[in-house]
């Protein structure tokens, strides 16, 4: 039997992955798996503390993550490929469109 | 149940402007008459309110309650009494004459102006039959967006300054209101419903707060002075059918508000507050009657004079009597008609030459007879020739004013010599003297013009003759509200 | 419903006809509705007149006018001796009138609506005078002001036409702001506004008092003088008085009939009406006689200087019109009312004469270019001389009757009487001078204008000559209903019939004079007439040399030119009525407040928001990589502080 506090540790280093590659990398797509990565860090947490607590709830959360997260990436990466066909641009710091 | 009159005459507007939707845009004529015939249809099942209403009873009555959103308590509840009945009527009969008189002067996106304007008339119809504060805040703000629109889209050269003016200034009044209700509902039991919110009695601190949030809202639209600035604006701007709603309807709603709510609700507030609102009637009458004197535009003159003429109706209400309170209700009913028919008579000159100036006529008796002797008519109702329907309203008001405070009333009858002097003014420069170029040629008013504006001479002179038709609706429900208020 | 309601609502019915068809299928036959209905109307009139004579008064309500709460008022009809007495003027001179104006107004494009307001305003004033209550009494007041309004007005295409319609519309309107106070406070004190029970009841509030702006008031003279102050704008009295000169603008028929017999002296009418009001306040009364008296001489010493013929018998109206105020004042009301009544045959004959030298002389008013026209229309001249005659106060005319016995009222009414006597019996002899003055100079000596203006004069019509014989009979005979018992016992006649009959309304005046004092001041106002009169001849004889010769004087010069401008009160009133209300409205009320104050804060508000904005805008860079920093900085702020709060 694992105990919990190792699943809150790799959700913990999954999701600073995910936050490091967030807020440094220019590219796009890795940008996503890096938005990917943090949500599945949540879902780890989710189900773990699901069973811990016997709460079937953490887990039907879980589904509406990865449905949400499925949506996101093909909206997503709808708008990267019309990023990359208008403006052949794959970083974001090439897009400045909605500067204010 | 009995059959649902209010329901039939706010609904059917409605089910117009969904039909309208799925009519094509390029059959105008089709659009048009489709348009007259609803907005005359709803004026006919209107009817009833008029001919059964029972004139002995001070209560509610042509009741509707369904269930709406049990969960917080609202329901869909409708019901008009002596202080509502007539409002409803008026708006039933105005849409018919904004049809008419918007024939041939919008050209553009006809389609959706008339869904616009049956869009405003069942909202219209909806703020003065509702009794339940969700419900009337639901028709109060549904009102903004097709007026919103119909200035916005079809308006004048500055009508989008204009618009949004008018929007932003109701909108932050209503907003305050808006928390008002919602301290209402809190404090009252949980519950928006109007009457038994009536029944309770508040702390004099509470309703010295609701007082004012609900103030914010109605005094914007009456408008009071000093919230009056959008009007001008907005009446000038917005096309004819839009000034009418905005001068026959849409202010009427503020002064019907204070009647509806802030007296009732708020009585030991009320009669706290008389003296300031009072105060704020009698600037209203001189300042927009001094105003007027100065202004080259005719409808901004037009506009000027409406807040005159309401600071009329705000110190008939506030005068907290019998006289006052029924010379109130008579002349908003009076402003909605008379000044209703100033802005469609504007319309039919303005549909001629495209000119708002004074300057720009003159002599107009000469070559517009008929037209001139129409306007002569409303403008002597609006300086409150006796025989005439503005008299009787302002002459209760004074009368009411007097009883209240003896300033008060002197001061208020200052108002009808300024009156006097910038509506015969206006008249002179723009029918009499020399005829001015511009204007030779001119096509006097044809039949649907007569038409559009023939049902107003009636009124004027009959509630002018005898005003009893109109004022024996309301002595029951006014009764029962200055008992309340003692 | 007896017949003597259809008596107002039968011009009402011919002004309906007229306005609806009169454009379209009556045109220039507009008359054959209005002068019948009106003709009808005086027929049923003098029937009623008739019944009254013998002694029935009637008072009884049509239908409830305006309900609300305590307030009730009905439309309703009085009709007694004082109301006899103005039917008979209002529906003669009514009659009379609009038979002339069918050839005065002959021609005229606007025929149809020039009769369609002569019957309005027979109506509105028909309901004025037979009214039993102050609103309806109100209605035919705002009524007859806005009939006047429009047929002085009626040639509206001239600026000073339609300028002098909204001058005399908002001038009344000054007049009624008290008025409709006055009707108003008599609610709030009495509970009713119909005759009856207020005049019944009024001793019981004598001598009660009201705050009003921190000073006591007796409560009955504020009454009286807010009523009072409608009259003035009516009655054009001082200070309101600056309307009826430029009335003259409109056709002469409606000077004849609305601003010298009828409208104007509704202001009298309602002060011998109200009188259980006045007799009850000292200062009112003395209030009335004093304005009265110092109307009458002051617009009598304009009429002297003026040279349009119009206007000298406007300023002769107002004039007169003092007269009645005075013997109202001094509570001689039956005086009063029968100076109304023969006034109002001479003077409308003065402006129907007046009219038809105009319609010879294509519409000139100036005096200066008329002259001899005595021998071109006989009629006309004959008229118009009896009817100056009749105001000059020539004994045996119906001028003479009235003015004799309000000038003796005056004197027994004490010390102020005296005065008030003197500046009377100075009037007299200005009123004889400016009447023959229009004789002397347009009806003597030689015709002034050129040839073929003279060879163009000529007698009016019949239709037009008729209704002047018809009135001239009036100016001359309808004074001996009021003889005065001196002159009764001389010559065997009842006198005093007409004061008799009117006594049950108006009662008796309070004093009791000698007959001795009664001929001197008789005789004094004769000799002040004559005086008059021989004065006018003697100086516009022929090119009037003499009258030319005395203004050469540098004193008479200034006085003259004072005179001239009528005393500056229009420029006075321009000064600190118009201007400054014109100046408040734009600089003080548009340009500073609504502008400078209200709009500043108005659009001031959301301007602010837009500058806080423009600020707040510099974060939004555009970089998705700056956007996340903040989400991160930002979760971790928030983790910080639930933790720390925890």
């Amino acid at each position: 039997m694992i105990e919990l506090r190792w699943y809150i540790w790799l959700s913990l280093i999954v999701f600073t992955i995910g936050m490091l590659g967030f807020l440094t990398r220019r590219n796009l797509i890795i940008i996503f798996m890096s938005v990917e990565l943090m949500l599945n860090a949540v879902n780890i947490n989710l189900v773990a503390m699901s069973h811990y607590m016997q709460d079937m709830r953490g887990q039907m959360l879980t589904l509406f993550v990865i449905a949400v997260a499925a949506a996101e990436a093909a909206i997503g990466l709808a708008i990267l490929i019309a990023l990359f066909r208008t403006k052949a641009a794959g970083h974001v710091d090439e897009v400045t469109e909605l500067r204010g | 149940m009995a059959y649902p009159v209010l329901s039939t005459v706010i609904f059917l507007p409605v089910v117009g402007a969904l039909i309208l939707l799925l009519m094509g845009r390029r059959q105008e004529l089709a659009i048009k008459w489709f348009s007259l015939i609803f907005t005359v249809l709803t004026f006919v099942v209107s009817l009833p309110l008029f001919l059964n209403f029972d004139k002995t009873r001070s209560d509610m009555q042509f009741v509707e309650v369904f269930e709406w959103i049990p969960a917080w308590n609202i329901k869909y509840y409708l019901g008009v009494d002596g202080i509502s009945v007539l409002f409803v009527l008026l708006s039933a009969l105005l849409g018919p004459l904004c049809v008419l008189i918007s024939w041939h002067s919008i050209k553009d996106k006809i389609k959706e102006f008339y869904i616009a304007l049956l869009l405003i008339e069942a909202a219209m119809i909806g703020v003065f039959s509702a009794l339940d504060f969700f419900l009337f805040y639901v028709f109060w703000e549904a009102m903004l967006i097709p007026m919103y629109l119909i200035i916005g889209v079809w308006g004048g050269p500055r009508r989008i300054y204009s618009a949004i003016k008018f929007f932003l200034y109701t909108l932050a009044g209503s907003v305050l209101m808006l928390v008002g209700i919602i301290v209402l509902y809190f404090n009252g039991g949980h519950t928006f419903d109007i009457l038994s919110l009536m029944s309770q009695k508040f702390p004099y601190k509470l309703q010295l707060i609701l007082f004012w949030a609900f103030f914010a809202a109605f005094a914007v639209k009456v408008p009071m002075w000093p919230v009056h600035t959008w009007l001008p604006d907005a009446h000038t701007e917005a096309p004819t059918a839009g000034s009418v709603i905005l001068a026959g309807i849409l202010i009427k709603m503020g002064a019907y508000g204070f009647l509806r709510f802030s007296l009732p609700l708020f009585p030991d507030a009320t009669k706290a507050m008389a003296p300031v609102m009072l105060t704020l009637s009698i600037i209203a009458i001189i300042y927009g009657g001094l105003i007027c004197l100065v202004q080259s535009d005719l409808k901004r003159l037009i506009a000027y004079s409406s807040v005159s003429h309401m600071g009329f109706v705000t110190l008939g209400i506030f005068a907290l009597n019998q006289q006052g309170l029924e010379g109130g209700i008579l002349q908003m009913i009076n402003h909605g008609i008379v000044t209703g028919a100033l802005f469609l008579l504007v319309g039919v000159i303005y549909d001629r030459s495209h000119s708002r100036e004074i300057s720009h006529y003159g002599g107009v008796a000469t070559v517009l007879p008929v037209y001139a002797g129409f306007f002569m008519v409303f403008t002597l109702a609006s300086i409150g020739l006796p025989g005439l329907n503005g008299f009787i309203g302002e002459f209760l008001i004074i009368l009411g004013g007097f009883k209240a405070s003896r300033l008060a009333g002197a001061l208020a009858a200052t108002g009808i010599i300024i009156g006097a002097a910038y509506m015969l003014w206006l008249y002179q420069r723009v029918f009499f003297e020399e005829v001015n170029p511009h204007i030779k040629g001119y096509k006097d008013m044809d039949l649907r013009e007569i038409i559009t504006l023939a049902p107003l001479v009636v009124l004027v002179v009959w509630i002018g003759v005898y005003p009893n038709t109109f004022l024996s609706f309301m002595h029951e429900s006014v009764k029962q509200l200055v008992i309340k208020l003692q | 419903m007896r017949y003597y309601a259809l008596i107002p609502f039968l011009p009402l019915l011919g002004f309906l006809i007229n306005i609806i068809f009169g454009r379209g299928l009556l045109k220039h036959r507009a008359h054959w509705i209005s002068v019948p209905v009106v003709g009808l109307s005086m027929v049923l009139g003098l029937m009623t007149v008739r019944e009254v004579i013998s002694g029935n008064v009637i008072n009884e309500d049509l239908y409830s006018w305006v309900i609300s709460g305590d307030f009730k008022v009905s439309v309703g009809f009085l009709i007694d001796q004082l109301t006899a007495v103005m039917l008979v003027v209002v529906t003669v001179v009514s009659f009379l009138v609009h038979v002339y104006s069918i050839g005065y107004m002959h021609g005229d494009p606007g025929f149809y609506r020039f009769f369609a307001y002569l019957n309005l305003f027979t109506f509105s004033m028909l309901m004025l005078i037979m009214s039993n209550n102050f609103l309806q009494l109100y209605f035919g007041w705002e009524a007859v002001g806005l009939c006047s309004y429009l047929l002085i007005g009626y040639w509206y295409q001239k600026k000073s036409a339609s300028d002098a319609g909204k001058k005399a519309f908002i001038v009344n309107r000054f007049g009624d702001f008290g008025f409709g106070l006055g009707v108003i406070l008599i609610f709030l004190t009495f509970g009713t506004l119909h005759y009856a029970p207020v005049f019944g009841s009024v001793s019981s509030i004598a001598g009660k008092t009201v705050v009003l702006f921190g000073y006591e008031i007796d409560l009955i003279t504020l009454i009286a003088l807010l009523l009072f102050c409608g009259a003035i704008g009516k009655s054009a009295q001082i200070p309101l008085h600056v309307w009826l000169p430029d009335a003259m603008e409109g056709p002469t028929p409606v000077s004849a009939l609305i601003h010298a017999a009828t409208m104007v002296t509704a202001g009298v009418f309602m002060v011998a009406r109200c009188n259980p009001i006045f007799n009850l306040s000292e200062i009112a009364l003395t209030v009335v006689a004093v304005t009265g008296a110092v109307t009458a001489l002051f617009a009598a010493t304009i009429g002297l200087v003026q040279n349009d013929i119009k206007r000298i018998i406007a300023y002769s109206t107002i004039s007169q019109l003092g007269y009645m105020f005075l013997a109202c004042g001094v509570g001689a009301y039956g005086a009063g009312i029968f100076h109304l009544y023969t006034h109002a045959f001479f003077k409308a004959l003065l402006f129907l004469g007046a009219g038809s030298v105009m319609h010879a002389m294509a519409g000139e008013l100036d005096i200066w270019k008329m002259g001899g026209l005595k021998n071109k229309m006989r009629i006309t001249y004959v008229t118009m001389l009896l009817a100056s005659l009749s105001i000059s106060g020539i004994p045996g005319f119906a001028g003479f009757f009235s003015k004799d016995e309000i000038l003796y009222q005056t004197y027994l009414k004490g010390d102020l009487g005296k005065v008030l006597w003197l500046m009377g019996t100075v009037t007299a002899l200005l009123t004889a001078f400016y009447s023959f003055r229009i004789i002397s100079v347009a009806f003597h000596g030689r015709f002034r204008g050129s040839h073929p203006e003279e060879h163009h004069l000529h007698e009016s019509p019949p239709v037009m000559t008729i209704p002047l014989v018809l009135l001239a009979i009036g100016a001359v005979a309808a004074g001996w209903v009021g003889i005065p018992p001196l002159i009764g016992e001389a010559i065997g006649l009842h006198g005093a019939w007409f004061y008799e009959f009117l006594s049950p309304v108006v009662g008796h005046p309070s004093e009791e004079g000698s007959h001795s004092v009664e001929l001197m001041v008789m005789t004094l106002s004769i000799i002040a007439g004559i005086a008059g009169i021989i004065l006018a001849f003697y100086l516009y004889r022929g090119d009037a040399e003499r009258a030319k010769a005395l203004l050469k004087r540098p004193f008479l010069k200034k006085i003259h030119t004072v005179l001239w401008n009528k005393y500056y009160v229009d420029e006075f009133y321009h000064l600190i009525v118009v201007r400054p209300a014109l100046w408040t409205a734009r600089t003080v009320i548009e340009a500073v407040t609504d502008i400078g104050i209200i709009e500043a804060i108005v659009n001031g508000v959301p301007k602010t928001i837009g500058r806080f904005s423009e600020r707040l805008r510099a974060i939004q860079t555009g970089l998705v990589n700056h956007y996340a920093i903040f989400m991160v900085g930002a979760m971790f702020f928030i983790l910080a502080f639930i933790l720390m709060v925890k």
